[in-house]
């Protein structure tokens, strides 16, 4: 099996590579093709993985998605531009402000709009918030499929906090529908900032506890350390971004590189893989930038709470959307699963011409066949979670 | 390296990409026979150096088709886009997947919806729906069919509200 | 069991044993199932069952086994139905009879064979076959993965287990069960788990964990791994079928803890011979349920191992420390004898 993953690296992302390892001999008829199915305890949601195995051993892996595509993009060329926030939020459902903050950020440039500066925060703070959250499924379900149960119900109780804390500021648990383009549907409930700090000195201790319970436990570290190595150059190359670009060592960071809504002003570091358990771009160094990076959210937030100013948050809401301006532009954000990118091409009308919505974990999909084949069956679980996939960003 | 200057670069380097002034992007159009040559330049040159492919998007207006390419530089930092048209009746757009294998899903995506085929792409099938569909559905004329596979297909598509907010 | 010059007497008696034995069985199960959810609960930090039948869920275990034997019977089409149907009886029948040789007390076990120890070690075998059955009649390719690594799981364990099996039987010099447990008379520092300190609880220690394999409990469930293969070898398995596994499961479990009990721990011995008085049965069942409870608290504590490192931790770490056990143990014998 090392020789088919060397050969997987070596040839590179070329079509010859899919045909020889296709072709690779197979003289006993030992191959066997079986689907890791839509319906799958460990594929995070409907992807259906093609494996030809030899024994345990990943020889070829095909993905196939699609079964969640809800037509994001032909509805966006349908409804308004307001409309569409809902929709985006659906996109990522596990991390709807990210979503719905990279398509705003969209349309505002488009439009030209520049918010005030409490937008600017309560939209940072709610955006790391959800990122914590996001993050806190990331690693329950990783555990899960590892097969440590217990992680998985501790972390969803943290998150039931975050939930909670969003829910008092926007009336829904999971899907907000909170950033406008322009501002904020609502301004900060009264109390509210302090039970964020609240939040934040409870979550502080929780992140040792979970490293003390799996990230240094010695069968966890033998099960990620050192399996599904994702080089960097591999990573560039097909559009890998986000923790998973950052746990192959590269420091790249849109809230650092290409600040967006403020994030210049906020002091935090960028985590990024160092090989401590295996090799650089192993599954353990994405699981902990992930883990790493929840630490520096709650930095952030605490930031944001400090210099939160006064002002309206709908100040800057412009009063129709019915005559938009001619043009087109291309906004990423950082999302917790990746980069989030929007296409937003206008032709002047009230609803978009073309919206193309350009997920992290769609391209980190892709990828997926140039690094884990020549790994065993129980390892690609590992990989599948340490990518930390969702699929309605997917399919879109 | 604004918009400006690349497109400049690149018509010192033999092909045309005529920079048009779009806001608040602008872009470059290049011809769809030179796309390779300019893809490779752009990747290979040191001063260009625009190793990722950021999105790649098919846009379907009334008498073309069209692909936009978004690069980025890491080494630079510097972004540009790229458009290529083609016409509806000979929809064929030479693939860069071999140049940027981000393209790979990003051109079947575009393959499936919008209809553009990709020539030189080593997977070239849909990707998000089922292997059989007909037709493209996010052209703007498309009709979704009655059936498929006996399963009744309904489309009901949100209509836009009036006043926005 | 008992053996009277009447054979029609000793055939009811010991008729009446088998059943006690299985109605055991079954409340063991039932009780264990809900321990398990409780137990699972707590360290989750949340409750578990709390409403059936009013006091902390205490029959929702029962409720469970109703609805399991009331499900529809699904057999797949293309599954091999005779084969099918036949594996969850002989993977049950493969845990049940270790129960044959189980000494509850003094004069309580099914059957005092002077090979004992033998048996046991070749009875649980037997459900290895019946996991490969189930693994391939389902005609579903994940059920024979879970198939193929619950056999070579269960096949390479057998060695340790068997090398730390030999250590009590090494000192107390007989395969008999009954025999082992009264030589272990007189208080738990006469227990063999303390008596050729520390060899024999390094031997208890490898028989533990290699018995933990042999139930397919984490960390070496990978044939059953939920986020894997759905189910392992019993995916296509549903209703009353899925009970009879579940119950070989449990069943297992407890067998291997008593096994423990009995030639490491003292069987039913009492802890101190002051406390005589109560009786064999209780500490007996008390010492497995004790390691059960163990085996328990492992598994909603650590992650699984993946088949490759199940096999290396099998045969290049506890296979070398169990023979050179069983080697000093078999000296410090000779020697002590002397």
């Amino acid at each position: 099996m090392k020789e088919i993953r060397e050969l997987n690296l070596a040839l590179g992302p070329t079509a010859e590579k899919w045909e020889l390892l296709r072709n690779a001999s197979d003289p006993f008829g030992e191959r066997m093709t079986l689907q890791m199915g839509p319906q799958h305890p460990a594929t995070h949601g409907v992807l259906r993985l093609e494996l030809e195995t030899d024994g345990e051993a990943v020889t070829r892996l095909t993905p196939h998605i699609g079964y969640l595509h809800r037509c994001f993009e032909k509805v966006a060329e349908n409804v308004s531009y307001p409309q569409i926030v809902p929709y985006a939020d659906r996109l990522d459902y596990v991390a709807a402000m990210n979503m719905s903050l990279g398509y705003v950020l969209t349309v505002e440039k488009l439009m030209g709009i520049e918010v005030n500066e409490r937008v600017k925060t309560i939209r940072v703070i709610c955006a790391e918030l959800n990122r914590i959250a996001s993050h806190l499924i990331a690693l329950a379900t990783n555990a899960l499929d590892i097969g440590a149960w217990t992680p998985f119900l501790l972390l969803f109780q943290e998150r039931e906090h975050v939930l909670d804390l969003l829910e008092e500021l926007s009336g829904a648990r999971l899907l907000y529908n909170y950033v406008c383009i322009g501002g904020l549907a609502f301004d900060l409930p009264e109390g509210w900032t302090a039970k964020v700090r609240e939040f934040c000195d409870y979550f502080d201790p929780k992140i040792p506890e979970l490293n003390d319970l799996l990230s240094n436990n010695k069968i966890f570290i033998e099960r990620t350390g050192n399996v599904g190595v994702l080089p960097p150059d591999i990573a560039i190359a097909y559009g890998v971004t986000g923790p998973n670009l950052r746990g192959s060592g590269v420091k790249w960071d849109l809230r650092k590189d290409e600040p967006y809504s403020g994030y210049e002003a906020y002091d935090f570091e960028v985590q990024v893989g160092t090989g401590e358990m295996g090799q650089v771009g192993d599954c353990w160094d994405r699981y902990m930038v992930r883990v790493r990076e929840m630490e520096q959210s709650v930095k952030i937030i605490r930031q944001a709470l400090d210099r939160l100013p006064e002002g309206d948050v709908k100040e800057k809401i412009p009063r129709s959307f019915n005559k938009m301006p001619v043009g087109e532009c291309y906004v990423r954000t950082e999302a917790p699963r990746g980069e989030i990118g929007f296409y937003l091409v206008s032709d002047g009308k009230k609803t978009p011409y073309r919206l193309k919505a350009r997920s992290g974990c769609f391209t980190a999909i892709s990828a997926l066949p140039a690094f884990a084949p020549g790994c065993l069956i129980a390892d690609l679980v590992a990989i599948v979670a340490s990518i930390d996939i969702v699929l309605g960003e997917v399919d879109r | 390296m604004t918009a400006e200057k690349i497109s400049q670069r690149l018509l010192a380097a033999g092909v045309t990409a005529e920079f048009k002034p779009t806001t608040p992007d602008p872009h470059l159009e290049i011809q769809r026979e030179e796309l390779l040559q300019v893809a490779l330049l752009l990747r290979n040159d040191p001063d260009l150096a625009f190793d990722s492919l950021m999105c790649l998007s098919g846009l379907d207006w009334p008498n073309r088709l069209e692909v936009v390419y978004n690069l980025f530089s890491f080494k630079h930092r510097h972004k540009i886009t790229l458009k290529v048209r083609c016409p509806k009746d000979n929809p064929i757009v030479p693939s860069v997947a071999q140049i940027w294998p981000t393209a790979n899903f990003h051109e079947r995506e575009a393959y499936d919806l919008i209809g553009v085929r990709f020539e030189g792409h080593p997977d070239p099938r849909r990707i998000l729906l089922p292997d059989d569909w007909e037709g493209h559905p996010l052209r703007k004329d498309y009709q979704p069919p009655e059936f498929w596979h006996d399963i009744p297909v309904t489309v009901q598509l949100p209509t836009a509200i009036d006043e926005g907010n | 069991m008992i053996n009277t010059p009447d054979p029609i007497v000793s055939l009811v008696i010991t008729i009446i044993y088998c059943v006690g034995v299985v109605t055991f069985v079954f409340l063991f199960v039932l009780f264990s199932n809900w321990l398990e959810r409780k137990v699972s609960a707590h360290i989750q930090d949340r409750l578990g069952p709390m409403e059936t039948g009013g006091w902390h869920g205490w029959s929702q275990a029962i409720a469970d086994a109703i609805k399991l034997l009331v499900k529809e019977d699904i057999i797949p089409t293309a599954a091999d139905s005779r084969l099918f149907r036949l594996a969850p009886y002989i993977v049950f029948v493969g845990s049940l009879a270790g129960f044959a040789v189980l000494p509850f007390a003094m004069n309580l076990i099914g059957s005092d064979l002077n090979i004992g120890v033998y048996y046991i070690i070749a009875v649980s075998s037997l459900v290895v076959i019946g996991i490969l059955m189930a693994g391939w009649a389902s005609n579903n390719k994940w059920a024979l993965y879970g198939a193929m690594r619950s056999a070579a799981q269960m096949v390479s364990y057998e060695v340790p287990v068997a090398l730390s099996l030999l250590v009590p039987v090494l000192m107390s010099g007989s395969l008999s069960m009954q025999d082992i447990v009264q030589n272990q008379e007189g208080g738990f520092w006469r227990w063999y788990v303390f008596r050729a300190f520390p060899f024999s609880l390094i031997s208890f220690v490898i028989y533990f964990w290699a018995s933990l394999a042999e139930v397919n409990r984490t960390p070496f469930d990978i044939p059953e791994a939920d986020s894997e293969l759905v189910a392992g070898y019993f995916t296509e398995y549903s209703g009353m079928r899925f009970a009879i596994f579940f119950l070989a499961e449990y069943g297992n479990m407890f067998v291997v803890s008593a096994i423990a009990a009995t030639l490491f721990l003292g069987g039913w011995q009492p802890i101190l011979p002051a406390l005589k008085f109560i009786p064999g049965p209780f500490w007996f069942v008390g010492k497995a349920f004790a390691l059960v409870l163990m085996q328990m608290w492992l598994r909603w504590t650590l992650p699984r191992l993946r088949v490759d490192q199940l096999m290396h931790v099998c045969w290049k770490i506890f296979l070398p420390f169990s023979f050179a056990n069983l080697m000093i143990v078999g000296l410090w014998t000779v020697l002590a004898k002397k």
